[in-house]
């Protein structure tokens, strides 16, 4: 029976009301009184000297109150990256000033130049029009291979080339990695593009900055998935602002994807223009400015190599990756190329020794950084392509190569320096194939060749690390923050309780999954609990949501706290029933005392804790708040095994998807409903990556995917109803909950099954040479493999 | 500027605008009535889709002179009179149809004109339909799911091919 409240239930989401009805309260519905607006003016060329930026004809327009340029950021703090990568030979990585306005040079499309910020809207875009810039058109740097040839362009003049850094991961097993490979009895090799892709999240950017002069206090309202880290970097390393005096708001959030973890300039300028300018002022993207100002994600050119025995055992994995950090390095792109994406080349497999090469370059693009899933998608798809194409070369059947190489025995310690700590690799591909009907594929092929269509099925696994993430360890990989999270529980005089969280969710459903998990440890009703987040004035201090973290990490803060109220609690339900501590017992929200018929209420118990009358004072403090920080000591693992099956049409070489089918393995799972929305989300997503988008520069640097006309954004019609399947579960070991997370892995876990799909429908229909399509797979791109 | 007037969710409005203005500038910042989301500005996304004397229009390319006097109804105007909420927008709840919610505002309205031209649509018909609305966080299913249901139709039938 599945349960109708409390963990485990698909209980409905409370913060749908509101936005059913239009009541959300998203940063741009909020307008403070004597608000200016903000209009960046941008660079429209890739690369270039700033020689000079004219304002005095736009400071007379109407309504102009201010205008600023990159003089008046002389001196203050660009906005800091938040990660340090050491390369291959000890030696840290290039790291150039990212400034809040250019500062004599533009370096992508985007660059902003200069801030006019104006009565109206309007009135400032007018006004930027009217400055005069003289730019000085540089060579644009485009391509990575080339960025990196000696005597290239620099993008950074004081850099020694555009080479942010070269990481070798595990430099020590290079030299095992390549005798694996000199005594292999066969490798397969295979060159693939892992394609540039915008977040989009529907709601833009949006940053309002206001300051209070009478008390000093700074505050910005904005759209981020991490309203505390925003504070810490902005406060201590932008504009020099004590964490005190500046509160970070961010409300409704229209989804995030990533895009909105980072610290942006818009975000320091608001705050600093507010102040400048004695009055709030507000910035709307729009979203052919999102397409020119939000970080991209993904953009790696890879060439990895596997190597197997002669019983088709896998005995080595060597990869060679560029990966594009963009014109400047945003607040956690270094690391997503390499600690999120070296360390999961094992995959679901016992390959015993692996190197991971991954080259960071500088180009004259929009800066590059975490979209969903995050370096783990990059590493998954190479290694999930390379696998089906070495079972091709060989003649076996792709799962059965899978299969014979899981890894089945845990705790397991990867080359690539982690441990999972649980799985079930073969429990979730016998979920998988329980869930495709394998047998009646020729049949469904038969049927779709009667209708002229070229069937394929494709097939992959994947693993990810999730729940980031132990500090201690990711301080030694670079990191400059800390990874845990916190949550303070509110118990309040009646028995309500607020539960205040580091967490921000922006689609995921925090409030109504929280909830579920407090008033289940309690046993009340789930009504009884509220959940707060977004605002660093009403929160501890936590570092948000991103990674597939909050019920793994913020929801193990919550437990904790919820545990030291109980543990409380309890004490005072001792004295209040005049037994011992250790005898009494929570259940059904009634405090008993085990083999006696005593008991009193949780409200009896929260009202004694505020109305001390009857209490013990000198060995209890009054009231009923704590708060707990977690920091976990281990990744969490969720895996799957995923099945697409496409039709192809042969004479336009247009992909349809007839079926997807996700198995995957999330550990224990608060509420199925919204599991299942957060794998149908990414599995569009990642989906869209195989068939549909793709950002795309021209040799100039020139955006050419910068609107919804341009970028191909999956719609309805373009994809399945999706079978999904979380039943195999084999918890988490090391976090109270047992949980692994879900957001990130159906993004992760679906592009390669796509992509094998489509090459199996081709070979299968006599096109033996077409091993391989870069992602995505346009109609152009799949009819020109056919024709040879 | 120019006088507007016109109905908005049963109720008279009016302001001065300028010819530039649209209606979801209107609707956001003259009327203060947000629940209309703007998510690009070429027309693509949906968010801001309402009803303009019962058709489904974007609000975003909607000058809003051109709707002077007409009947507008918003996404603030779908709830049932006592407040709870209406057959559609129930659905989306019962079925997780939504998830940061942005989009929100335009799917339902959007699935309210398809249910008011074709009662009882298929999975492929609303598909098809919504191709003037991105949603970006739930891949579709579970909204195609709330639309059927809300149409009266068997969701469990819903399958994979």
């Amino acid at each position: 029976m599945p349960k109708d409240s409390g963990i485990g239930a698909s209980s409905k989401r409370r913060e749908d009301v509101r936005f059913l009805t239009g009541q959300g309260r998203y940063t741009d519905d909020m307008n403070l009184h004597g608000q200016a607006y903000v209009h960046f003016l941008r660079s429209d060329v890739a690369h270039g000297l700033l020689n000079s930026v004219d304002t005095s004809t736009a400071e007379n327009m109407p309504g102009v109150v201010k205008i600023f340029t990159g003089v008046d950021f002389e001196g203050i703090g660009g906005v800091p990256c938040g990660w340090q990568v050491t390369d291959k030979h000890g030696e840290p990585m290039q790291e150039p000033p990212h400034p809040i306005l250019a500062q004599g040079k533009v370096r992508y499309v985007g660059d902003a130049i200069a801030a006019v910020v104006a009565e109206t809207q309007a009135q400032a875009r007018n006004a930027a029009e009217a400055i005069e810039l003289d730019i000085e058109e540089l060579p644009a740097v485009v391509d990575m291979k080339a960025a990196v040839q000696d005597g290239a362009t620099k993008v950074h003049d004081e850099l020694t080339s555009n080479l942010c850094y070269d990481w070798g991961f595990v430099e020590e097993n290079k030299p095992a990695v390549d005798a694996a490979f000199e005594a292999a009895a066969h490798v397969t090799t295979l060159e693939l593009v892992n394609n540039r892709l915008s977040p989009n999240p529907m709601e833009p950017r949006v940053a309002v900055g206001d300051y209070n002069p009478g008390t000093d206090e700074s505050t910005l309202y904005t759209t981020s998935q991490n309203p505390h880290v925003i504070r810490l970097l902005m406060g201590a390393f932008v504009l020099g602002i004590p964490e005190h005096k500046l509160r970070v708001v961010a409300p409704d959030v229209g989804g995030g994807f990533g895009s909105k973890i980072f610290h942006y300039v818009e975000e320091a300028f608001c705050t600093f223009a507010a102040k400048a300018c004695k009055r709030p002022v507000k910035w709307t993207s729009t979203r052919s400015e999102a397409f020119i100002t939000d970080a991209h994600g993904r953009d790696h050119v890879t060439k990895i190599e596997l190597a197997l025995d002669a019983d088709n055992n896998f005995t080595g994995i060597r990869t060679e990756t560029y990966a594009n950090m963009g014109a400047y390095l945003s607040t956690f792109a270094p690391s997503i190329p390499t600690w999120l994406h070296g360390t999961l080349m094992a995959g679901n497999y016992k390959t015993p020794n692996i190197y991971v090469n991954v080259k960071a370059v500088f180009t004259n693009t929009v800066p590059v950084d975490a979209y969903r899933g995050a370096g783990r998608p990059e590493a998954t798809f190479q290694l999930e392509r390379v696998v089906d194409k070495a079972a091709r070369e060989l003649g076996v059947d792709p799962i059965e190569l899978r299969r014979q190489n899981f890894i089945t025995e845990f705790p397991y310690a990867t080359p690539v320096a982690v441990e999972y700590d649980t799985g079930d690799y073969e429990g979730t591909m016998s979920k998988l194939l329980e869930m495709i009907d394998r047998d009646g594929f020729e049949a469904r092929r038969a049927k779709s060749a009667e209708n002229g269509k070229l069937r394929g099925l494709g097939v992959n696994c994947y693993i990810e690390a999730c729940g980031i993430a132990p500090s201690a360890l990711v301080g030694q990989l670079g990191a400059r923050a800390g990874l845990y999270e916190s949550a303070t529980v509110r118990v309040n005089a009646t028995g309500g309780l607020v539960v205040m969280t580091g967490s921000h969710s922006h689609g995921q459903g925090h409030e109504t999954s929280f909830a579920q998990v407090v008033a289940d440890m309690i046993g009340i009703d789930e009504n009884m609990v509220e959940v707060v987040h977004g605002d660093t004035a009403n929160t501890p201090m936590g570092m948000g949501t991103y990674g597939s973290r909050s019920i793994a990490v913020g929801g193990s803060a919550m437990v904790r706290a919820t545990e030291k109220i109980i543990a409380k609690a309890k004490k005072i339900a001792a004295h209040l029933m005049e037994a011992a501590e250790g005898d009494i017992e929570l259940k059904d929200g009634q405090f008993s005392v085990a083999g006696t018929d005593k008991s009193v209420a949780w409200g009896d118990v929260t009202l004694a804790a505020y109305v001390p009358h009857n209490y013990p004072l000198e060995e209890i403090e009054p009231g009923l708040e704590e708060t707990a920080f977690y920091d976990p000591n281990n990744f969490t693992y969720p895996s799957g095994a995923y099945a697409c099956e496409v039709e192809v049409d042969p004479d336009t070489g247009k992909v349809e998807i007839k079926s997807f089918a996700a198995a995957d393995d999330f550990g224990n799972v608060i509420n199925p409903m919204i599991v299942e929305g957060q794998v149908h989300g990414g599995l569009a997503q990642g989906i869209g990556q195989a068939l549909l988008e793709n950002v795309s520069y021209d040799e100039n640097g020139q955006l050419l995917s910068a609107s919804y006309m341009d970028y191909t954004m999956p719609r309805a019609d373009d994809v399945p109803n999706f079978q999904v399947d979380h039943s195999s579960q084999t918890p988490c070991t090391h976090n109270p909950l047992g949980v692994k997370g879900c957001g990130e892995a159906g993004a992760i876990g679906s592009p390669p099954s796509v992509v094998n799909a489509v090459i199996d429908a081709l070979q299968r229909a006599g096109h033996s040479g077409v091993t391989h399509i870069d992602m995505p797979l346009t109609p152009s791109r799949v009819w020109a493999a056919m024709q040879g | 500027m120019t006088q507007v007037s016109m109905t908005v969710n049963g109720k008279a409005v009016s302001g001065d605008v300028e010819g530039r203005t649209l209606l979801s500038e209107f609707l956001r910042e003259d009327l203060r009535m947000t629940g209309t989301h703007v998510g690009c500005d070429t027309s693509q996304c949906g968010a801001c889709v309402v009803h303009v004397n019962g058709d489904a229009v974007k609000a975003c390319t909607t000058l809003v002179q051109d709707v002077d006097g007409a009947e507008v109804t918003t996404i603030e105007g779908m709830a049932n009179a006592d407040g709870s909420l209406g057959v559609i927008q129930q659905a989306f709840q019962d079925h997780h149809g939504l998830q940061c919610g942005f989009c929100t505002p335009g799917m339902v309205m959007s699935a309210a004109a398809l249910l008011k031209d074709n009662p009882k649509p298929t999975e492929t018909e609303i598909r098809d339909y919504l191709e003037g609305n991105i949603c970006r966080c739930t891949g579709y299913h579970n909204i195609v799911k709330a639309i059927m249901a809300a149409s009266g139709q068997d969701v469990a039938a819903m399958a994979a091919e």
